[in-house]
């Protein structure tokens, strides 16, 4: 399991930051990343995840974030600046999987298959 | 760049509800098997007398997104015309065994899967060409799904309409208020699309939100 630091996604254009998760997940790590996704890349890494199924390799991942937050000031709503992104896990979706979640807590079982 | 991208996207749809030229285009999103082909069926049986698509138990019924043109719906004393885009189930993970495990053989387990990817792709890129989102939940599932986050976080990014659809109400398992307290801040109706319970207030929001 990884845990990824925002400063390090950061430093990663949007298109370079799926590809590293979807090349870490395959090669089956976990990652928990610590400020997530924004709601495009979470749309952008479904859709290249669905590229990458395999039928007897990869069927595809598992990704758990919490609802986003918005920041509903003027400024915030004219620069789309106001999605707060939350914390995320991602992994294969043949070894985690979400029993429960709600709008702050994310239990998981990981197994080693 | 960014700023250019968000401030040119805010305008053009400002533009467009300064002149509401064409219909609003509503995508129906959702998990697979949620209802979403069932709620556009109804909808389109409504107000055209056609159909949509097939619906099935089976997930992933639908796998290419279904466009009608002009689907005029009444309601609140208002007129209003649509573009209505049936679009394939959500997900994160395909595996044909799940297929080959409601009776299809590994080949029509593996085409359908293949499919099914695609039309989730399909979908995913629909997103950047609506107006507004019907966002169809099972009401009988847990709300909190990383498809129905993606979808209600990707509307809010782009400050359009959102209506959430709590389905299923036919079924005494159903919860429709654990959706509304997963996501209070926006409007919900709670439906069946199977037997067409409550779809009167559908229509109504349909008006209020889309309109």
């Amino acid at each position: 399991m990884d845990l990824l630091s925002e400063d390090k996604l950061s430093m990663m254009a949007p298109v370079e930051k799926i590809r590293f998760i979807i090349d870490e997940v395959k090669r089956g790590k976990i990652l928990v990343l610590e400020k997530g996704l924004t709601p495009q890349e979470q749309a952008d890494l479904i859709e290249m995840t669905m590229t990458n199924i395999d039928p007897e390799d990869f069927s595809g991942i598992e990704m758990e974030s919490y609802p986003t937050k918005s920041d509903n000031s003027i400024l915030g709503k004219l620069f789309k600046k106001g999605i707060r992104t939350r914390l995320t896990v991602i992994g294969p979706a043949n070894k985690l999987k979400t029993l429960r979640k709600d709008r702050d807590l994310i239990t998981a079982l990981v197994s080693n298959k | 760049m960014g700023i250019m991208k968000s401030l040119r996207r805010n305008l053009s749809g400002f533009l467009k509800k300064l002149f509401n030229k064409e219909n609003a285009r509503i995508g129906i999103y959702g998990p697979p098997n949620a209802g979403k082909t069932t709620l556009a069926n109804r909808i389109l049986r409504d107000w055209t007398g056609d159909a949509m698509g097939s619906v099935s138990n089976i997930a992933h019924e639908t796998r290419r997104a279904r466009r009608r043109e002009g689907v005029n719906i009444r309601a609140n004393g208002n007129s209003l015309s649509l573009d209505i885009v049936d679009t394939p189930g959500l997900a994160t993970k395909i595996d044909f065994h799940d297929f080959m495990g409601q009776g299809m053989t590994e080949a029509e387990a593996k085409r359908r899967a293949k499919e099914a990817t695609e039309g989730v792709i399909e979908a995913v890129k629909w997103l950047d060409n609506l107006d507004g989102v019907i966002l169809v939940m099972d009401a009988t599932e847990d709300p909190y799904t990383q498809v129905n986050v993606t979808v209600i976080g990707n509307m809010e990014a782009r400050d359009l309409p959102l209506l959430i659809v709590a389905n299923k109400i036919d079924l005494p398992e159903s919860s429709p208020s654990t959706i509304r307290e997963a996501f209070p801040q926006h409007p919900m109706v709670s439906i069946s699309a199977l037997e067409g319970k409550n779809i009167d207030t559908l229509y109504e929001q349909i008006s209020k939100r889309f309109g």
